[in-house]
């Protein structure tokens, strides 16, 4: 998924002079090809996130579109007042390009997990927020990335991830994807979003082996969330579960809790799977991290069936 | 500190103290002090230092149009320390940005002149306010000209205080990597921070040392003569076009109004008594 945004980027400057590539120290070699091509649209900077945010900012006011791309927690905690006032507040066209959303550097231990980056850019005026399940539907969000007039920060998994999109779903900013094969007459309603969506997937398959039906929601945009779509699958079920690999504070399944309430009906039970309130504690790999908070197939279908048994008393 | 760099800064002060002010810088005081009473409120110190400085700025060194705010070759200038904006405002309004009655609904409900700069006021490049945000916008103003091949300058106005931001120091050596011949920082070098001394608060001396070593061409300014502020600028603009440059520029704070200076209390004011406006020449409220 990091390999095909960062090739995105260079096929998006072959095709717009306005696009820029901004990094932070990454790795050597990094996008060679662009930096030998389009020297003044290539940039490796030091390990300075609140000075970058401001030069893209800069830049982007003169109408460049500059993709920034760090570790997510360095381009989201460090530089938070940049990315708020310098990006935010004059609503400027720079993505942020965040590597190893959740657990993704589970080795490396908190500093370098992002489980509250979806929180604290969601609560951000005019910043829009994406969670793109593989490196397919990437290529589709680096392509609608464009020409979208706002921040974007768009945060990437660990790569290699199963290709579980769909070209004939299409692909908007801001919109749903309705992941099922027959939406009709389901139990229960998935919502995740990033690689997560994959896991309510195949969960949704071992769900449909034991007799229950589940509509799984891709939601690859956090922000603006796609109220509608939510809410309308949500009416025709008597359970919604949330997940994310993300802090269950203020990511996906607080939007999708807030979406419910704000629609002013009766809604459905609702549980949320996501990271519980704390730092990792462990180390090992990142679906080790995710099954600590039963982020995983098994974990969701365990979700469903428990929530729909409670529905039923 | 030791006591001879102390001590030069008590003459140079004293230099700077003692800077009559022409009739220009007094009806831009005017209009300050006008503002702040309609609105009641206003960072009038951080203001008072600046008004020399971006009134010879605008009359003499950036290329503008007041009709056009948004022209693509104008030069671009920043105020980063968002804080003196009713300096900036004054001398926008006397440029012909928006009717200088602007300046009577300052920070009211619908004014488009806030407390801090924000970019719905004509003029007004970037908002600012959160300190040490203007040096790395002014970088990726600065490389964006270089990219779309304009010889725009850009100028980017600091606070003394300001510079204590670790995010200034990351853009001083951004701009060093990038040999950014078209950008100036400035330093309102006015030698008080919001708490006290910039001594005692926390000293960035050798100032003119620290920007050199970031390899910034240093130039320094009486920051309240307009004939040393043109000498300088000019200079500054005429520099060989392949390094950033620093002016720092002395100032006094609140310089205009005896009360004011040098005197931290004034670093905010909500009412402004009639003495004060006696001194500047405003003898009655309006």
């Amino acid at each position: 998924m990091r390999k095909r945004c960062l090739d995105m980027v260079y096929a998006l400057a072959q095709r717009d002079d306005r696009v820029v590539f901004i990094g932070s120290d990454l790795s050597p070699g990094l996008l060679g090809e662009m930096k030998k091509a389009y020297p003044q649209r290539y940039f490796m900077e030091g390990v300075a996130e609140a000075n970058i945010i401001g030069v893209a900012a800069g830049m982007a006011m003169e109408g460049l579109v500059p993709y920034v791309n760090t570790i997510a927690t360095f381009i989201t905690r460090r530089c938070y007042e940049q990315v708020a006032l310098d990006l935010c507040l004059h609503d400027l066209p720079v993505r942020l390009i965040g590597n190893g959303g959740g657990y993704v550097y589970a080795p490396l231990g908190p500093t370098h997990q992002a489980i509250e980056d979806l929180a604290i850019m969601r609560a951000l005026p005019n910043m829009t927020v994406t969670a793109v399940c593989d490196a397919e539907e990437m290529t589709r969000l680096m392509n609608a990335s464009l020409d979208w007039p706002h921040p974007i920060y768009i945060r990437l998994a660990k790569g290699g991830d199963p290709i579980v999109s769909r070209p004939d779903k299409g692909f908007a900013i801001g919109k749903a994807i309705d992941m099922s094969e027959d939406a009709g007459n389901a139990d229960a309603l998935l919502v995740a979003t990033g690689v997560a969506t994959t896991a309510a997937l195949e969960a949704s398959k071992r769900l449909a082996e034991d007799g229950v039906r589940c509509r799984v929601l891709h939601v690859h945009t956090v922000k603006p969330l796609d109220s509608h779509a939510i809410v309308a699958a949500a009416r025709e079920v008597r359970l919604v579960v949330t997940v994310e690999e993300h802090s269950v504070i203020g990511g996906l399944g607080s939007a999708v809790l807030e979406a419910l309430a704000d629609a002013g009906e009766a809604m459905p039970r609702v549980r949320r799977l996501g990271i519980g309130d704390e730092f990792a504690k462990h180390y090992g790999n990142q679906q080790k991290l995710m099954d600590v908070w039963g982020i995983n197939a098994q974990g969701i279908a365990g979700a469903v069936t428990d929530g729909l048994a409670r529905a039923r008393q | 500190m030791n006591d001879a760099i102390k001590s030069a800064y008590a003459t140079d002060l004293g230099r700077v103290q003692d800077q009559p002010l022409d009739e220009g810088g007094r009806h831009l005081r005017r209009l300050i002090i006008r503002a702040i009473d309609k609105g009641k409120r206003g960072h009038i110190g951080p203001a008072l230092s600046l008004v020399e400085i971006i009134r010879v700025l605008y009359d003499d060194v950036l290329r503008h149009r007041p009709a056009e705010p948004k022209w693509p070759d104008r030069d671009r200038f920043i105020l980063s320390k968002g804080h003196g904006c009713l300096a900036l405002y004054a001398v926008l309004a006397d440029k012909g940005y928006f009717p200088v009655a602007e300046l009577d609904r300052f920070c009211h409900f619908d004014s488009i002149l806030g407390g801090h700069p924000e970019v719905v006021t004509p003029g007004v490049e970037a908002c600012t306010g959160a300190l040490g945000h203007g040096l790395p916008i002014g970088i990726g103003l600065a490389l964006a000209a270089r990219i779309q091949r304009r010889d725009s300058r850009v100028v980017v106005l600091m606070g003394d205080g300001e510079i204590n931001e670790g995010s200034v120091w990351e853009a001083a050596a951004c701009a060093d990597k990038h040999r950014l011949g078209n950008l100036t920082a400035i330093i309102d070098y006015n030698k008080l921070q919001s708490a006290g001394s910039v001594f005692e608060i926390q000293n960035m001396e050798p100032l003119a040392d620290k920007w050199a070593s970031f390899g910034f061409q240093v130039l320094e300014a009486n920051g309240h003569d307009v004939t040393d502020l043109r000498r300088t600028f000019a200079h500054a603009m005429a520099l060989p076009p392949n390094q950033p440059r620093v002016i720092i520029c002395h100032t006094v704070k609140g310089k205009g109004i005896p009360a004011a200076e040098n005197n931290a209390s004034w670093h905010h004011k909500a009412e402004l008594s009639d003495d004060v406006r006696q001194a500047i020449g405003l003898a009655e409220k309006d």
